[in-house]
């Protein structure tokens, strides 16, 4: 018992970073399933550079198929000669492709992507922490890595080399190639997923006949991490890699990118683990507006209904996308969408979190947006004042009330006869709106009260048609309602604030003082 | 307007759909959760003319209320005018099954499912089926996705042409192009062959089955390993070794452990479905393979099912499979370099004394045990030792006890509260095997020491466990043990402590009985109502109350009253409420 301190005693769970910090080693997996028996152990093959040029290639195709032997790296004390034999023919090897010219002949082709499926076509192993978070735990690292590494570096100079030829390729690298290589993105080492990202995208650049399926396939690695598994590592990379497909995208757009970007890169921003990928997410967005600016409004709309509710971090991501989208909008889309966007925006300044509420502000500084605004300011202005009004008196935090007066300040610049005629109205807009929330209330009971004698109704409502059209009476009249209660309130006004001494009411009338100074 | 004349409920009911339509996402949520009493207002006719096609054609809404849209329009057929209107609620059940966020097309899915028993073979015909047909060959794959759930419910209604049918549609999503499509109907491969004719289950269903447990997509193929269950069970025995063996022992034998996993995961039904002498042939090499595996997630998931799969064995080669194939793997996992591998056994491994018998399981077993009992990891020895009644039923805990001891005292003092916790759980079973002597000379301290542990629910469950042994162990050795032991802790000088002494008494005065509780307890608590600390006094107006039953009515009268009515005029509001709660409660007024 002793050995336990008291504090640990109290506390069984030890923080994260503790846990962390007493897992300083650094976490290695590999899986290799059976794939051979035991390695037999290799012997040195003569150099190629010391190789008559007759004999070059019969050597280098020695040395692939030497290199297609798979060595247990979580043991680390076994077979280390010929682990460090293979290390330095795969380094001759890269080294090999890499400067030479002609040595690509058809014949090696089978045996070139022979070697490099089996070093790298594996299933990845299962992680080794169940709840692997990538924002805060380090990764577990590929265990092979010294010779896989390699591999990869091969695999990449064998694409670029000059000689290359995809024509003769592409019986080998093929659509169930693409597929495996596509899998390996979920690798956790950070490493790996940077060389498939660069090999990826060369193979995309090389095989026109490829590149439809593996956008397609692509596709489907993301709707699986979306609405199945919510977990994959390589989104940023693939999302990368997708950046520079849509930058080469021809016009007009084929109905095909306009479903991807609406059906899936829109979604992919309900991700919980959004931040890991949203810079490249965003770019890819905006990639396309700037293609079609057409596209802005169902994409704003799209964000709109995926807006965050509950996760100021991911709101903040929002805004800052959405201030991308701004940046590039043409004014005729921005007319189309301000009404909801700003009722968001109004939503967003006044949120209590006050990176959310100051994330929002900033637009306020944004050159372009301001301009927008200041063009629309007959449409903005109302949406945004009532939000403005409430939190220049009530925000906690004293840098957001700040900005909201400069806002605020800039709004009124804009168009000071509206902004007076908001302010003087601004009491009375809020008692018509808790009124309504009343008649709610009371509608409801009301309901409830029809349920407990449904039986009586259900005969009542017999006469079908009519309803559609007392629907559109009611609609009127409820409009017309509202303007009755405008009269009515006025009169009701004095009653309220004095009765009911509403804390809005009498926050505004005292603290009137702050906003002159 | 016809509401302004007598008819009430026109009025509400318009505004209503208006709220439908609310820009507050929380309101129209509040309105759809509230559909039903819309509808019940409405009428089934006006349901059905208006309401419907309104929620047809302009819900286009957030998830969130296109989810509760889904789930009430399930419960929505006595709303429309019962089974003969029923298919009225297909479309937009139909659009909801299309829709991309899954928790709310799998909820249209269901709605779908629960609807469809209440249609008439005819309307499932002419309406139902159809609309499986156009989600099954829909152009996104969602609406594809949710036809893979539909085609069971319909099936054995159906007539031969339109079965027929059927199947063509499933076969086709089972070659779909999208994994995810496949994947659905991997995952309902099961549920519909057991709709199926024999004769179809052999020629379509087989093959569908072997495609997919050899998808490119190892997601797709450990979904058929669920599928082979059912498809097992539905074959005749002479036709599991050609139609469902291969491709078992492929899973088996699959590159990736997702697969490996599943099969590990459903060992014990698999071993069911395919009977006794395919076990002995094929699933023994397959299990030890199992445990043996290269991933620790597939070893755990094995030597979970250690004990079932050795259970389930035939009779009489049972024991021979066991010692000569299954206990050599089993040896080995006992120090697997995974503590999740060790712990998954160590949850099972005592199941096999009953098993293998007295004999063997003190020659092989007992080592075993015992190796896990000095586990470095508390999990383990946590799992065999709330397993220990398995072991005592064959040899009796005395052999176990020597190991037992130094296992339980680390354990009891483990730095993890919860791993002190579950120990503590275990205390009156093991109490009950181990007996009143080994108890009182071994354990009696450590029970004591968890009183006075820094965690609350540590002191909680120690205070539970003391009542429990006191029902075990009987009333006279609570009084000479435990009793002064508790009693002496209310003139501690930690707070928390005398409180403690308060809890147990608490929990003990009803086992301990009148006698005891009068003579002992009460004093004690009396004295401790001039506490300093005031939750020391509310707690004992609260411990008046709750062993005030088991006094006698001159000793409530005498002592306790005149004690909870100078309580109740504390200068604590605490003490003062519970003091008066007291005094209500016992009648004492």
């Amino acid at each position: 018992m002793s050995a336990i301190s008291a504090s640990e005693k109290v506390d069984g769970f030890t923080r994260k970073s503790m846990r962390k910090a007493q897992k300083q080693r650094k976490s290695q997996g590999s899986s290799q399933y059976r794939t051979q028996s035991a390695p037999v152990e290799l012997s040195p093959l003569p150099q190629l550079k010391d190789a008559p040029s007759t004999e070059q290639q019969e050597l280098f195709t020695q040395k692939l198929q030497q290199c297609c032997m798979l060595f247990d790296f979580l043991d680390s004390v076994t077979d280390l000669k010929s682990k460090e034999i293979k290390r330095a023919t795969l380094n001759e090897l890269v080294d090999y492709v890499s400067t030479n010219r002609g040595v690509l002949v058809e014949s090696t082709y089978p045996e070139i992507t022979n070697m490099i499926c089996t070093n790298i076509f594996r299933t990845l192993p299962p992680s080794d922490n169940p709840d692997f978070d990538p924002e805060e735990d380090e990764p577990t690292l590929e265990a092979s890595w010294p010779h896989v590494q390699l591999v990869y570096e091969f695999l990449l100079r064998f694409l670029e080399n000059p000689d290359f030829q995809p024509s003769i390729a592409k019986r080998h690298i093929d659509q169930k190639f693409v597929l495996q290589l596509l899998e390996l993105f979920d690798s956790e080492d950070p490493r790996e997923r940077d060389f498939l990202k660069t090999i990826l995208h060369r193979i995309y650049g090389k095989f026109l006949g490829l590149r439809a399926f593996i956008r397609k396939q692509i596709n489907n690695i993301f709707l699986r991490f979306i609405y199945e598994t919510e977990h994959f590592n390589g989104v940023a990379e693939l999302l990368e890699i997708l950046g520079s497909i849509i930058n080469g995208f021809a016009l007009p757009l084929k109905a095909e990118h306009k479903q991807f970007l609406m059906k899936v890169l829109i979604p992919l921003h309900t991700a919980k683990a959004l931040a890991l990928f949203h810079a490249q997410l965003a770019y890819c967005v905006v990639q396309f507006l700037e293609k079609d600016p057409t596209l802005t409004e169902p994409v704003i709309r799209g964000l709109l209904k995926f807006w965050p509710k509950t996760c100021s971090q991911k709101e903040v991501m929002f805004l800052g996308e959405i201030e991308e989208i701004l940046d590039v909008i043409e004014p005729t889309q921005f007319k189309k969408i301000q009404e909801p966007l700003f009722k968001q925006i109004s939503k967003c300044v006044a949120n209590p979190h006050f990176q959310v509420a100051e994330r929002a502000l900033y637009f306020w500084n944004n050159e372009y947006i301001l301009s927008l605004i200041e063009e629309n300011i007959d449409k903005v202005l109302p949406i945004m004042f009532g939000s403005l009004y409430r939190i220049s008196k009530e925000h906690w935090n004293p840098t957001i009330v700040a900005l909201v007066y400069n806002v605020l300040k800039t709004l009124m610049e804009m168009n000071c006869t509206l902004f007076d005629e908001l302010t003087s109205s601004y009491k009375a807009d809020r008692q018509r709106e808790k009124k309504k929330e009343q008649e709610r209330d009371e509608l409801w009971k009301k309901l409830d009260e029809l349920r407990l004698s449904d039986s009586t109704l259900v005969q009542n409502n017999s006469h079908g048609l009519p309803g559609v059209q007392n629907n559109n009476n009611n609609n009127n009249n409820n409009n017309n309602n509202s303007n009755n209660n405008d009269n009515r309130d006025k009169s009701a006004e004095a009653a309220v604030t004095t009765e009911n001494k509403d804390p809005d009411d009498s926050v505004a009338a005292s603290e009137s003082s702050p906003s002159a100074k | 307007m016809a509401g302004a004349d007598g008819d009430d409920s026109l009025y509400p009911i318009a505004v209503l759909i208006d709220e439908l339509r609310n820009e507050d996402v929380q309101l129209r949520l509040n309105s759809i959760k509230k559909l039903s009493t819309i509808a019940l207002a409405l009428g089934v006719e006006r349901t059905r003319t208006e309401l419907l096609p309104f929620l047809t054609d302009t819900i286009y809404d957030e998830d969130e209320v296109l989810l509760a849209l889904a789930e009430q329009l399930g419960n929505f057929t006595m709303l429309v005018g019962g089974p003969e209107y029923v298919h009225c609620l297909l479309p937009p059940l139909e659009s909801l099954a299309t829709v991309e966020e899954t928790v709310v097309r799998d909820k249209a899915v269901e709605s779908l499912r629960k609807i469809s028993q209440e249609h008439s073979p005819v309307d499932l015909e002419v309406h139902f089926e159809p609309l499986v047909k156009r989600l099954a060959s829909g152009d996104w794959f969602t609406s594809r996705t949710s036809a893979c759930g539909l085609f069971s419910v319909c099936y054995p209604r159906v007539s031969s042409t339109v079965k027929a049918e059927i199947r063509q549609h499933f076969r086709t999503l089972c070659a779909d192009d999208t994994p995810m499509v496949r994947r659905a109907a991997a995952s309902k491969l099961g549920e519909f062959s057991k709709v199926l004719e024999l004769d179809y289950l052999k020629s379509d269903i087989i093959s569908l089955f072997t495609a997919l447990a050899s998808d490119e997509q190892d997601s797709v193929r450990l979904l058929a390993v669920e599928a082979c269950v059912s498809i097992a069970t539905l074959l005749p025995q002479e036709d599991l070794e050609t139609l469902v063996m291969p491709t078992l022992r492929q899973a088996a034998e699959d590159k990736s452990w997702r697969v490996r996993y599943m099969v590990a995961d459903k060992f014990s039904e698999l071993q069911k479905a395919v009977g006794p002498e395919i076990t002995k042939n094929d699933l023994v090499p397959a299990f030890q393979n199992l445990l043996k595996d290269c991933e620790a997630e597939v070893r755990a998931a094995a030597a979970n099912k250690v004990k079932e799969f050795c259970e389930n064995l035939p009779e009489d080669s049972r024991e021979q499979i066991i010692m000569t194939h299954i206990l050599p793997c089993v040896k080995e996992l006992v120090s697997d370099t995974n503590q999740h591998v060790k712990s998954a056994l160590a949850s099972v491994i005592m199941g096999l004394s009953t098993i293998l018998g007295k004999d063997n399981t003190i020659e092989h077993l007992l080592p075993l045990f015992l190796a896990q009992l000095k586990d470095e990891c508390p999990e383990v020895r946590l799992n065999i030792i709330s397993n220990l009644d398995c072991v005592n039923e064959v040899i009796g805990i005395r052999q176990l006890s020597q190991s037992l001891l130094p296992a339980i005292v680390e354990l009891a003092e483990d730095a993890k509260w919860r791993v002190r916790l579950a120990i503590i759980e275990y205390m009156p079973l093991l109490a009950g095997q181990l007996g009143v002597e080994f108890f009182d000379e071994k354990l009696n301290t450590l029970c004591m020491a968890w009183l006075i542990d820094h965690v609350y629910a540590i002191r909680e469950a120690a205070t539970c466990n003391l009542m429990k042994l006191v029902e075990k162990f009987g009333a006279e050795w609570a009084q000479n043990t435990i009793v002064p032991k508790v009693l002496g802790m209310a003139n501690d000088p930690n707070y928390l402590h005398r409180m403690t002494t308060l809890f147990c008494i608490n929990a003990l005065s009803e086992a301990c009985g009148q006698d005891i509780t009068t003579k002992q307890m009460l004093p004690v608590v009396l004295k401790m109502s001039t506490d300093q600390v005031a939750n020391v006094r509310f707690n004992v107006a609260k411990s008046l109350q709750k062993i005030g039953p088991v006094l006698d009515s001159n000793a409530l009268q005498t002592e306790v009253k005149p004690v909870l009515e100078k309580l109740a005029t504390d200068t604590d509001m605490d003490v003062k409420y519970f003091a008066q709660e007291a005094i209500s409660v016992l009648a004492l007024a």
